[in-house]
């Protein structure tokens, strides 16, 4: 292995009900026909060197999906980028390339930002259960998973958490259909925080409960900025080694 | 007309219901053609779950060669799990394509494959959530034919009703006739209706409508003769065999899913039908003669589906690919060029014999050696010769030990029990081969470190076989002999450890043996089964004896009729008037040697024993070798 790629890509559309195992196989096939020379791994069954960075639940959309890809020829990022989105399917869209420098990636994926819509939610009602959920110290919620039913706090790892009637007014939409849209940042802790868990929290705290099933979105992951709270870019650490 | 997507529709439901990639479509190599623009449009369904169906070769080749033809299009439906079928119809979404989710009553044809009769419970779920009328008499102009091919398609009368029509055999050419009948039809205004294209079809000798043909019986429930009951219909329909594979060499743009799926493989078929005459096999009694595709036509579909799949693996498909004419060029071939890429090659191959190890070794260069299949599916050697499979047990002992010794240290052997003419002692006789195995193994190897696996399947008599006169074994007996079996290898002290026992029990057998065989009057204990909710029939967590049963009873369908009783020559059998090409005295003649134990040799190198296939169906056998070798790739 000579270098290491950083690859931003979303997941869009129908694709997110990829689950990770699903994109790790399209990733690795994608890269077979698109001639990267990708590096293996030693041994009896050798693996393709892709390694994937906390990967967005299946069903949800992302902007901002991360992985890394050694490879066994030095690569021009730009050229890799242009040539794994063309030959990945549509709906996985490779946004940003940089060459890895020091430091982990995965380290630098503090917290992620997530966009919830609420299609039928009454937004006043919303907006009085958001101010509820903020205003607790704790809010244990109860996920099952596969080691069975478990309760943790979901209300901790919320840094904000903003509600926005559709504001946007996606043309061709059913105008009567009120949308509420939740935006939340949320820091990458154990046991993880899901949206899901936050919108359980909020059933629990003041009674949502949205008639159909919510439209999620991670809109970004990276180190939380200090003064916004926000994650900015985690490649940005590496575009500045570029210039060095 | 144009038709909308039910996407939209769809889509809402996903979250709730597992796996739900699995429903959106976008396949890699996939094709979405503009709906006016074709005149004949194909739905294509593998009636089991998108995982077990998206693979399927059948399905993906003629997907491919109706979407190649310029006013005909092909969209793919797959079984879907009983918990979207619930959502489905509580928001009446109706049963969808998954390339561009369009309704599956819009089409013209529904074709379905059915590799398996597990899959016809699946089939009136499909039916049924389209809207489609379960009984072809009350489907009107606005419903598609429903058509069956498939390797079950040779004995479609249990599902009679539900068809409108059938085909028998290889699918590349009668799919194309099939849609020029339907596209003339359809461009002179649709005269006759429905019935109309039907008895156009129908006239061609190769489609099968089963409503116009009357089944009478005699007053003992067998049936007393088959006749067509309107004029122009002829009274055998015949199965369709391509010649010169070379010319068909499909799929050229493999289907890539995104969801998991049963083989993660780039599969190329290396050659249609088989001779060994193993009598148990309906697949090499209906796929006759022999057709190879020759080694440079393999080696150019290998890099092809390579190139345009990204899979890493790549398997050579047929019935016994160790019996290719040039598989050992092949095998080192494909070695040679994809050595040091990370590609691996399989071949599914069973045969019992030293040249089978060869070809393994050669595939698996990079030092892999787990595990080697080889399959004398008799346990005595009496037991082998009613069956055709000619392998002597120094023969197997020989083989498996030169495996051990070359590294494999897992051997699983695969056995049927409830063969014809089989007593305890035939099955019995698997364990004291399992252990003379791995004694054998042992002593070459001097170590402890091998294994082998015993796995048994339930034998079910075939139509168009030796054995389709034979009397199926009850299960009460099947699960006894595999009981005492078990018992055997597990006891033993010395060997028991190293031997694995995989079995299931026999009741889906008699089943499988009630759908395989029966005539007209078992549709009705399909759709009563399905009616009770019997889905995914071949999945032992949805399979239910119980309700087959009891729908059975139901109905006034005793299923020992169907599947313990012996038959004799001269009863006509549901599916006579349905020619393989296999003529019926060989098949007779085959199964009296079977009960005599006198065995028959491959024609692809004894002479012709005139089994009648080639002549019938005027085709012949073509196999190599060629002399030609598979250069090394300049690009990989």
């Amino acid at each position: 292995m000579v270098q290491r790629l950083r690859v931003r890509y979303a997941k869009r559309g129908r694709l997110r009900f990829t689950s990770h195992r699903d994109i790790s196989r399209a990733l690795e096939r994608a890269v077979r026909r698109a001639g990267i020379p990708v590096a293996y791994s030693a041994g009896f069954s050798p693996h393709p060197k892709i390694s994937y960075a906390g990967a967005a639940p299946t069903g949800v959309a992302s902007e901002a999906e991360y992985l890394e890809i050694g490879v066994s020829r030095a690569c021009d990022p730009l050229r890799l980028r242009a040539d794994l989105d063309a030959s990945l399917p549509p709906g996985l869209d490779v946004l940003d390339v940089v060459e890895a420098h020091a430091g982990s990636l995965a380290d630098r994926l503090e917290g992620s930002m997530w966009e919830v819509r609420l299609t039928g939610v009454d937004p006043a009602e919303a907006a009085s259960a958001v101010t509820a959920f903020l205003a607790a110290a704790r809010v244990d919620v109860e996920r099952l998973t596969k080691k069975g039913l478990r309760a943790f706090d979901a209300r901790q790892a919320v840094q904000t958490l903003t509600v926005a009637e559709n504001a946007d007014g996606t043309a061709g939409q059913e105008p009567i259909q009120s949308c509420v849209i939740l935006r939340m940042v949320v820091r990458h802790e154990t046991p993880a925080v899901r949206p899901d868990d936050v919108l359980m929290g909020l059933r629990l705290v003041a009674g949502l409960a949205p008639p159909s099933p919510p439209a999620v979105t991670r809109l970004a992951q990276g180190p939380l900025d200090a003064i916004t709270g926000e994650p900015a870019d985690p490649l940005e650490a590496d575009r500045v080694g570029d210039h060095l | 007309m144009s038709v909308e997507s039910l996407f939209p529709r769809l889509e809402p439901l996903l979250p709730k219901v597992q796996k739900p990639i699995q429903y959106v479509g976008g396949e890699l190599n996939s094709t979405v053609k503009d709906w006016d623009e074709a005149t004949v449009r194909w739905a294509l369904m593998y009636p089991d779950a998108y995982e077990v169906g998206l693979p399927n070769q059948g399905v993906q080749i003629l997907y491919e060669i109706l979407n190649e033809l310029p006013d005909t299009m092909a969209e793919r439906t797959y079984a879907v799990w009983p918990d979207l079928e619930a959502l489905m119809r509580a928001e009446g979404v109706p049963q969808f394509t998954v390339d561009a989710h369009r309704p599956v009553r819009a089409f013209d044809v529904l074709g379905v494959s059915f590799s398996t009769e597990l899959g016809y419970t699946n089939l009136l779920t499909a039916l049924d959530l389209a809207g489609i009328p379960l009984h072809a008499v009350d489907r009107t102009d606005d419903d598609p034919i429903v058509l069956a091919g498939g390797h079950a398609a040779f004995n479609p009368e249990p599902i009679a009703d539900f068809l409108d029509a059938a085909v028998l055999g290889d699918g590349e050419q009668i799919a194309i006739a099939i849609s020029e009948v339907i596209r003339e039809w359809k461009n002179e205004g649709e005269p006759g209706g429905r019935d109309g294209v039907l008895l156009r079809l129908a006239e061609t000798g190769g489609v099968y409508v089963p409503k116009f043909y009357d089944v009478e019986y005699l007053p003992d429930g067998r049936i007393k003769r088959v006749v067509p009951n309107r004029p122009g219909v002829p009274s055998r329909v015949f199965k369709h065999t391509v010649m010169d594979l070379d010319e068909w060499p499909y799929p050229k743009k493999p289907l890539v899913p995104l969801a998991e799926t049963v083989h993660e493989r780039f599969s190329v078929e290396i050659f249609r039908g088989c001779t060994r005459g193993c009598r148990f096999c309906q697949a090499g009694m209906i796929t006759r003669p022999v057709r190879e595709r020759s080694i440079t036509v393999i080696g150019d579909m290998v890099a092809n589906g390579i190139k345009e799949s990204g899979f890493n693996e790549v398997g050579l498909l047929s019935l016994s690919s160790a019996d290719h004419s040039e598989i050992a060029e092949v095998a080192k071939g494909l070695a040679d060029r994809y050595e040091g890429t990370n590609t691996s090659l399989s071949l599914p191959s069973t045969r019992v014999d030293a040249f089978n190890i060869d070809l393994a070794n050669e595939f698996s260069r990079n030092g892999r050696r787990s595990g080697l299949t080889f399959a004398p599916e008799g346990g005595s050697e009496r037991m082998r010769k009613v069956i055709n499979k000619m392998v002597t047990e120094e023969d197997l002992i020989r083989t498996v030990t030169t495996a051990y010794t070359q590294g494999w240290r897992q051997v699983k052997l695969y056995f049927m029990c409830g063969l014809p003419t089989e007593e305890d002692i035939d099955v019995l006789g698997i364990a004291d081969l399992a252990k003379k195995v791995i004694k054998a193994g042992r002593e070459a190897t001097g170590s402890r470190d091998i294994r082998c696996t015993v796995s048994i399947g339930g034998f079910v008599p075939k139509p168009h076989t030796p054995f389709q006169w034979a009397a199926q074994c009850d299960h009460e007996t099947v699960d006894r002999r595999l009981r005492e079996l078990r018992n055997s290898l597990r006891n033993d002290k010395q060997y028991g450890k190293a031997i694995g026992f995989r079995y299931h029990d026999g009741k889906p057998s008699i089943v499988e043996g009630l759908l395989s065989r029966g005539d007209r009057r078992v549709g009705a204990v399909i759709k009563a089964v399905w009616a009770d909710g019997g889905r995914f029939d071949g999945w032992s967590e949805h399979f239910s004896y119980e309700r087959w049963m009891k729908a059975s009873a139901e109905v006034g369908v005793d299923v020992d009729w169907f599947t313990t009783r012996e038959r004799e020559e001269h009863e006509v059998l549901p599916w006579d008037h349905l020619d393989a090409g296999l003529d019926r005295e060989w098949l007779w003649q085959d199964w009296q040697d079977a009960v005599n134990d006198v065995e028959v040799e491959d024609c692809r190198w004894t002479p012709c024993y005139d089994c009648g296939v080639c002549p019938t169906m005027g085709t012949e056998i073509q196999i190599g070798p060629t002399g030609r070798k598979l250069l090394p790739l300049t690009v990989v």
